[in-house]
Order: structure tokens, then C-alpha cells, then sequence
């Protein structure tokens, strides 16, 4: 006969209060002959608490322990390493939930005390037939994936290179450095973008540790934590970045014209191009979709300048495989589609155009040279109206999230167009200011008070060229009447979305998203740079709206999560996954598709289905699923489950 | 073909000329407009009262005529009639409970409704079914140079769920129409607004603002006329224009017409003399100064 021990948890009054905690460990022992110890105390966790737990289990020879307390996700932990140190397995404790589940949502002392006792003693069910289990172990591979090459990929890789871990850093357009290359100025210090994000991209480039394919794609990521193969889709480098010396031959003589992405299509480029000057890897780029064509009868211009000769068309699409420990997912963010908002009129007005858009016509580099001037006839623009949350917090048509970020950057594009525009007037409207960050708040007041730019509290309803103004209606919800300001440019700060690369990521590696495809974390305040796969983690903007100090921190709270499971020698999981009663399985392979994790994978010889124990994380999907009964949870069994069902619903008719 | 119509109050009173010049028009176009059997109020404004079914009953007596002629489309001309009866038709579609409420309240009636019937807009019947394409090859005398603005006021697109353009915050359908019969639609500020509605009741005064904000921001683009597809917005532009000019004395007018008579010339080059003097804006020296009228001497 098994000897099973009770621990009943005061937590205070927290329990006591609505349960009879002597009651209830006095019929626990009385009703389960086997339950040869039961016993109240006022905090388990606590360390006496602790003392109490593991001198009973060595006086009393037990075989297994029920503490009932509060939650499992709390102190399970907690007791089963005090279980562990008094040399019981620690997967013979079992925590009964008598808080949460019981004496916080009830009232009645006398129901609620039964109901306690009837959640004990389907614990008791389960834990005599629990196996004593050892955690799962695999082997670490001591290199780090990252997915995204901007702001915050770069932190990450920089993180983990520093460390002395190697770091593959894919990135998907020509150059790293994503979003914050593209802006002009940063807020709420006015400095300059690129001049603090440049010597980061050069760090990255120069660093041993760190290997960057740009114009690549991670195509599939197999495996399981510390243990994963990568497949990466570079594509086809018609030009060598080792030989090519950016003299800007080729793109001289190239004759295709396209609109500049990194101009937000303000500019043009050509077809052989590099995104701009301080591009990280430093090379040019052939834009195949564009170009006229690879033979030299439809074009071949640009290889007959190259005098470094670093253009090669026979050039083709290269699958690179990597095996790696750990993946590092920061794609970032795209704004949403202002061809949705159509009362803005955009599409059908040049002068109505998104913050990116503005960020380059503020910028040095820009198209305009620094200069603002709006892009339907170059015009400097002597007023400009600003609409705040265009597509955020609209859950009616567009999306019902706050951006973040638009308060402070639309308050910086004003304040900025006022210094290079001294008569000019700007008009900002809102719904509210949201200005959390450090300094963030004494900008705003700074743009208020001294720019005299102008905040008009309402939404804008409508925008419409007359001429060559744009009329801009609204209401001043404060005055309580509707406005209409004339103004010669509109800039609207759209809604920050997932970029596309995060949303096909996602699909591709199944990961989880919200509602709007943000990439979602393990624990939204306790693990916010983990998800629920083991061995990835986010940073950025993929994750949620963010702006340059969160998301270098997130860079770098994640690679530190990354370098904790590098720097270990093996990684060790929970052992309490499915498994496979094999008899039983036809190797129909539902269980396999329902697995959010990749744990589960069809034997080729066998043909039966088989458990990655290392990817398993125990959510009991398969086991649902599994149409024969052959898929079952270690510790949790068809019969222990039975058991724990006819102990919560004896005496129930 | 033949389709069932639902011309409304206004229609067979003020705006003859609507209903005139539209059965005209699509005879034009083998499009047998078909008037309802018995028809009905449409209740006029639809009721915004969740509870008060009684208030929607108008309409709904419409549908059901509708349905007993086993028929499963209506069409309206009137913005108005097309709103309320569309958007009564949605309210009891929405909820099986309120549906059979209304069918145990109309026990008197041959049958139960069932919800089934869709309320169609002219001007949505000619895009989806006819198809501006036809019709412009229907066209004998092409309105060319007819700078004219598109006038949708409010019942036409909101709500959004019950627009005759998908896009309704910048729809194009009125605009598509006028261009397939060789006019020159232009965009202006208040094409969508307000025309001040039930006001002109109330407090006339009110319209005159809209009417002297609409006529004026459709002036300043260009437009040479207005068109409409609501007897209340054309009796507030129109009509009111009179008092307007006497609260604004740099008030210039502008020549309101129906869609519908600007249909009938265009397959006709005809404007019937009765319909004149139902304008208050006499259209006639715009379309002889346009050339467009092609009166037939026998």
C-alpha cells in the first residue's frame, strides 16, 4: 500500500477564511485509507512551511504528497524541489488548487469546504498513479538564429555575439537596418537616426561572431530546442560583395527607373541599386524583378562598366542550412495600408502621406535634401496638418490597438517642420496624448508651449483636394464645433501592423499571433520575450507596438534569454509529455496535424505515431484528438483522469 | 426585362418629373419598371427604435407585397424609400424573433415574410444588371461637357452597411453613371454631405446654410449643375435657393436635376416641357447653351 501525505495550506486567511482547513484534512485521511498523514498549516511556502513537507516524507517513509494551496503555476515548483531534497521523486507531489478554484470564488464556508476536500482527493487520484519521471535531455547547439535585421535584430546578434556565441542574422531586404534607417530624426533628444544606428550596422558587419545574408528568407526551421536546422533562402547575388567597390558604375548606366522603397516611393533608383549609403552588407544590389534583363541582348549594361567585374549573372538562388540553439524572431513592423482609409483621400491626393514618407522629406539624406517640401508640385509648405491614430484605435473599421509611438513621433514631425519652416503652421489632431516614456511628456508640453504648434482634440473626418488645397474637416471636441483648416499637405501617423514578413513567418513556423498578427509572448507580464516554443524568442515590433528604447531593450532581453540556454552544456524539459501507447496507434496521423509544436511525427518504419519528447508541452491536444486512445499524458492517463472524475463526482447524482 | 418598382409618395406628387422621366428612360432600355401592386408609405425615416416594430411596419407591408407577387427584388428611385426600406428589411432579417413577432402581428396577411426580398436602388440595378457599359452604347446624344457634381446627401451611403457603394466613405457609382452617358462628373467637398433634410420644415434657415454650402463648393470646382436622386435634397438645393439668396447676397444658382431626366435626354435628346417648370433653377439655358437639347419639329 502506497503512503500518501496531505499538506492543507492556511495561506493565511486566504483559504481559512471560507475553508475548514482541520475539517478537511481530518476527512481526507478518514475517507482514503491510504492517506496515512494529513495535516493543516498557515503557510506552506513558507519555509517552516517547507521544513514541515520534507521531515514528514523521511519520518513517514511516504510515497507521495498532496499539497493543497493555491494555484500550480505558483509554488508546484517550490514543493517539489522540497519533495526532491527529502529523496521523493518529484513528480510523486501534486498540488490541489483549493484557492483559485475554491475558496477566492466562494462564499459559503460549509460547500466550500466539501468542495475542497472532493478537489483533494482527485489530486490523491491522480497522484497514485503517478510515475516517477526524470526531465528530458538533449544536447545544445551553441548558435543563435536572427530573424530580422533591424533595430532590434541588430541589438540581439550584437548581444549574443558579444558573448562569444556565433549568430546567423537573416534579413530580407538588401541591407540591415530596417525602420530606424529611414527616419530623420529621434525623439525626444532631436538626434539624428542614422548617426546612432551606423555604427551599430558597422559593428555588426565587422563582428566575428556574426554572419549576415541580406536579401535571404528563413523557408523552414525543423527541429527542437537547442537543436534546430534552418533552412535559408538567399537569394540569387548577381553581385559579389567582396569585389564590388560601390563606385556607382553600374547604376549609372543601368536604364530602369523604379520607385525607391527606402524613399518610401518618394525617389526613384535604379534596377542595379544600393538602398543608401551606409547599406550594411556595403554592396550594390540587382533587383531582378526589374531588370531589363540578364543576357547581353536585352540589356547587360551594368556588367560592361563593372571594372572590378563583382557582377556575375549566372548567379542563382542559394538554400544555406544552419543548425542552431536558439531563434531570435524581430521582423518588425509595416504601417497599415492608408488605401484603407479612404475619407483621408489617399491615393487620390500626392500631398497626403504617411509618417515614413514624411520622416524621409525631414531627412538629410531624403529625396527633398532636408527640405520640406510636399511631393504633388514641390511646393514648401507653409501649413500641415497632422491626423494622429489613422487606422489605431478604430476598432469599428480599422484596428483597435494604440500604435504608441504616433503621439511622440507626429509631435517631433511638427516640431521639426517648424524649425525648417518658420512661418509655417501646424496643426496636430488627436484624440489623446500618450506620452509615457522618459522626457516624452516635457517634449510634448516643449511643442505646445514654445513651438506653438497647434493641437486640436477630435478626429479628422475628411480630407479633400480644392485647387491645390487640402481642406481638412474635423471636430474640436473640447469647443465642441467642427473645424475646417486649409492646409497645402496632410501627413497621417498610420497604425503600426505586423510586418508581412512577420505575418508569413508566423504561418510558416506556427507561431502564435493576436487578433492583428503581432507575434504573441509566453506571459505577457513574466516571460514577455519567451513564446510557447521552446527556443524562440522576440524582440521589436513584431511582438507589439514599440519605439527605439523598448525595442533595443527587448533586442537585448532577448538575446540574454537566448544566452541563458546557449551557455547551458544540455537542455533539460519537462518530462510530463504525451506518449504513445503503440499497440493502439494506426498511424493516422491526426496528431501530428493538431500539434501546435512539431512534437509529434509519424515513425516511417513503424508507421506509428511517435512523441519528440524535447518539442512536447504537454497541452494535451493529440491526446484529445487521438481517435484510438493510443495518445496519452505521462501522469495524466484515460485511468487517472477516470479515477480524479469519480472522486469530484462521488455523492453527486 | 421586367422588375418591380416601389415609387413612393413624393414621386406621384411634387417630383413627377423623377418618376416621368424614369419609366420613360428605361422603356428606352427594355427596362420594364413594373409599379407595385398596393403599395405603401415606406415609413419615410426609418425608425432608429430597437423596440417599437410598429414603426416599421410601412415598409415591411411593401416587402410582403413584394413577395406575394413572387417576386424577390424591388426597386426604388427615391434615396429615401431605397434607405427605409432596406434597412427595415435588414432589422427583421436580423432577428428570427422580431420576424415572426411582425408576421403573428400581420395575421391578416396572405402570407408570413420571410425576409428574402432585396431593395434595390435604380442606379444599382443599371451598374449591376444592366451595366453602364450597355448603356453607354445605348446612348444617342452624349451630355459632352456637362460639367456636373454627383450629389449622394446621405441616404445613398450611410450607413455604411446600407451604402450603394461598397467604398462609402468615397463612393463612385453616381460618378461611373454620369460618366457612361458622356458628362463629366466632378468631385467636390460637399457631395456627400447633409442637405439639412426635415429642416426645411423646422428651421428653413438651416437649409440655406447646407444649400449655400453645397452649391457654392460644387461652383468652385466647376460643376454647371447638380444631381440628385432624392426629392427632399432636390427641393432643398432647388427649391430653397430661393430664400437662400436672400440670406446670401453673393449667392449665385445653380440647375438641380434628377438622374433620371438627365437619363432620359441623353437617349432621347429631349427635356419634356411639363418637367421645367418643376425646377426652380430653370434648366433650359445651360442645356440649349450646352446644345444638348434636340427638339424634333414635325
Amino acid at each position: 500500500m502506497k503512503k500518501i501525505g496531505v499538506f492543507v495550506c492556511h495561506c493565511g486567511l486566504n483559504i481559512k477564511e471560507t475553508v475548514d482547513v482541520v475539517e478537511v484534512a481530518r476527512t481526507v485521511k478518514e475517507q482514503n485509507k491510504e492517506v496515512v498523514f494529513a495535516q493543516d498549516y498557515i503557510f506552506m511556502c513558507s519555509d517552516p512551511g517547507q521544513n514541515l513537507i520534507k521531515q514528514t516524507i523521511e519520518e513517514n517513509n511516504l510515497d507521495k504528497v498532496v499539497v493543497a494551496c493555491c494555484s500550480p503555476t505558483l509554488h508546484e515548483t517550490t514543493f517539489r524541489e522540497a519533495a526532491k531534497e527529502a529523496g521523493l521523486n518529484e513528480f510523486q507531489l501534486e498540488v490541489a488548487n483549493i484557492r483559485e478554484q475554491c475558496s477566492w470564488v466562494h462564499t459559503d464556508k460549509q460547500l466550500a469546504t466539501k468542495k475542497a476536500i472532493k478537489i483533494i482527493n482527485s489530486l490523491i487520484e491522480k497522484v497514485r498513479l503517478n510515475d516517477s519521471l526524470e526531465p528530458v535531455e538533449a544536447p545544445m547547439t551553441k548558435k543563435a538564429l536572427v530573424i530580422g535585421g533591424g533595430v532590434a535584430g541588430i541589438q540581439a546578434a550584437l548581444d549574443i555575439a558579444e558573448a562569444g556565441y556565433p549568430v546567423v542574422l537573416v534579413e530580407k531586404s538588401p541591407s540591415i537596418g530596417g525602420h530606424m534607417a529611414q527616419l530623420s530624426e529621434t525623439f525626444p533628444t532631436l538626434d539624428c537616426s542614422q548617426c546612432i544606428l551606423t555604427p551599430k550596422m558597422v559593428s555588426v558587419a565587422k563582428h566575428k561572431n556574426i554572419t549576415i545574408h541580406a536579401n535571404s528568407e528563413v523557408d523552414m526551421i525543423d527541429g527542437i530546442v537547442g537543436n534546430f536546422k534552418v533552412r535559408i533562402r538567399k537569394k540569387a547575388p548577381y553581385v559579389d560583395p567582396n569585389m564590388c567597390t560601390i563606385c556607382n558604375d553600374c547604376a549609372e548606366v543601368c536604364p530602369v527607373w523604379v520607385p525607391n522603397e527606402f524613399e518610401e516611393g518618394l525617389a526613384f533608383r535604379k534596377a542595379i541599386y544600393i538602398p543608401f549609403p551606409q547599406a550594411i552588407p556595403a554592396t550594390y544590389t540587382l533587383d531582378i524583378d526589374n531588370c531589363l534583363g540578364l543576357s547581353p541582348i536585352a540589356c547587360g549594361k551594368c556588367r560592361e562598366v563593372c571594372e572590378a567585374n563583382a557582377i556575375n549573372y549566372d548567379s542563382y538562388d542559394e538554400i544555406i542550412e544552419e543548425d542552431v540553439g536558439a531563434v531570435v524572431v524581430a521582423t518588425g513592423f509595416d504601417l497599415y495600408n492608408m488605401e484603407k482609409m479612404q475619407e483621408y483621400g489617399y491615393g487620390k491626393y500626392p500631398d497626403v502621406i504617411d509618417g515614413l514618407m514624411f520622416e524621409r522629406i525631414l531627412s538629410a539624406t531624403g529625396p527633398t535634401g532636408g527640405q520640406v517640401r510636399r511631393p504633388s508640385d514641390g511646393k514648401v509648405p507653409k501649413s500641415i496638418v497632422f491626423i494622429q491614430c489613422c487606422g489605431s484605435r478604430d476598432p469599428e473599421h480599422h484596428n483597435s490597438h494604440c500604435s504608441r509611438i504616433c503621439c511622440m513621433y507626429t509631435a517631433k514631425h511638427a516640431k521639426l517642420y517648424k524649425h525648417n519652416v518658420h512661418d509655417g503652421n501646424a496643426y496636430i489632431f488627436y484624440i489623446d496624448i500618450r506620452s509615457g516614456g522618459k522626457g516624452y511628456e516635457e517634449f510634448i508640453q516643449d511643442s505646445v508651449e514654445k513651438e506653438h504648434i497647434i493641437y486640436i482634440r477630435g478626429k479628422a473626418a475628411k480630407v479633400f483636394q480644392e485647387k491645390d488645397e487640402l481642406v481638412v474637416w474635423g471636430v474640436d471636441t473640447l469647443t465642441g464645433k467642427r473645424v475646417e483648416v486649409r492646409a497645402d499637405m496632410v501627413v497621417l501617423a498610420m497604425a503600426m501592423v505586423p510586418s508581412q514578413g512577420t505575418l508569413d513567418l508566423a504561418k510558416k513556423l506556427k507561431m502564435s499571433t493576436n487578433e492583428i498578427g503581432f507575434l504573441t509572448e509566453a506571459h505577457p507580464k513574466l516571460r514577455p520575450v519567451e513564446t510557447v516554443k521552446a527556443g524562440f524568442f522576440l524582440a521589436g515590433a513584431a511582438q507589439g507596438p514599440k519605439d527605439i528604447p523598448d525595442t533595443v531593450s527587448q533586442g537585448s532581453a532577448a538575446a540574454s534569454k537566448a544566452l541563458a540556454l546557449l551557455s547551458s552544456d544540455r537542455i533539460f524539459h519537462n518530462p510530463e509529455t504525451a506518449l504513445v501507447v503503440e499497440e493502439y496507434c494506426c498511424g493516422c496521423g491526426i496528431c501530428v496535424s493538431v500539434c501546435p509544436y512539431g512534437a509529434r511525427v509519424i515513425d516511417p518504419k513503424k508507421k506509428i505515431a511517435l512523441v519528440e519528447e524535447v518539442l512536447c508541452e504537454s497541452c494535451g491536444s493529440c491526446i484529445a484528438a487521438c481517435p484510438t486512445g493510443a495518445s496519452q499524458q505521462k501522469n495524466l492517463t484515460d485511468s487517472q483522469l477516470s479515477n480524479m472524475l469519480n472522486a469530484i463526482l462521488k455523492g453527486v447524482s | 426585362m421586367e422588375i418591380l418598382y416601389y415609387p413612393g409618395c413624393t414621386l406621384k406628387n411634387n417630383a413627377t418629373n423623377f418618376e416621368e422621366s424614369a419609366l420613360a428612360a428605361m422603356k428606352h432600355l427594355d427596362i420594364h419598371l413594373k409599379e407595385l401592386d398596393r403599395w405603401y408609405c415606406c415609413g419615410t425615416v426609418f425608425s432608429m427604435a430597437q423596440d417599437n416594430l410598429m414603426l416599421k411596419f410601412g415598409a415591411i407591408r411593401n416587402l410582403i407585397r413584394v413577395a406575394e407577387q413572387e417576386q424577390d427584388r424591388l426597386v426604388t428611385l427615391c434615396s429615401m424609400c431605397y434607405n427605409t426600406l432596406r434597412r427595415a428589411n435588414a432589422f427583421m432579417r436580423s432577428d428570427p424573433e422580431r420576424l415572426r413577432k411582425v408576421n403573428d402581428f400581420m395575421y391578416l396577411e396572405p402570407q408570413t415574410y420571410d425576409g428574402n426580398v432585396r431593395v434595390m436602388h435604380l442606379m444599382e440595378l443599371l451598374d449591376q444588371d444592366y451595366g453602364f457599359e450597355r448603356l453607354k452604347e445605348k446612348v444617342v446624344f452624349p451630355l459632352n461637357g456637362l460639367k456636373l457634381g454627383a450629389y449622394y446627401g446621405c441616404m445613398l451611403v450611410r450607413p455604411q452597411e446600407f451604402s450603394i457603394d461598397a467604398n462609402y466613405e468615397s463612393p463612385d457609382i453616381f460618378e461611373r453613371m454620369l460618366n457612361s452617358i458622356g458628362a463629366e462628373p466632378l468631385d467636390f467637398l460637399y457631395r456627400l454631405e447633409c442637405c439639412g433634410a426635415y429642416q426645411t420644415v423646422t428651421d428653413p434657415e438651416v437649409t440655406c446654410q447646407r444649400t449655400y454650402a453645397i452649391i457654392n463648393s460644387a461652383r468652385r470646382v466647376g460643376c454647371e449643375a447638380l444631381v440628385t436622386s432624392c426629392p427632399l435634397c432636390a427641393y432643398n438645393l432647388d427649391q430653397m435657393q430661393e430664400e437662400t439668396e436672400k440670406l446670401f447676397a453673393d449667392f449665385e444658382s445653380l440647375p438641380v436635376f434628377y438622374f433620371s431626366e438627365l437619363l432620359y435626354l441623353c437617349l432621347t435628346g429631349r427635356f419634356k416641357q411639363e418637367w421645367y417648370p418643376k425646377h426652380h433653377v430653370d434648366p433650359k439655358p445651360l442645356l440649349q447653351e450646352k446644345n444638348l437639347i434636340n427638339e424634333v419639329v414635325v
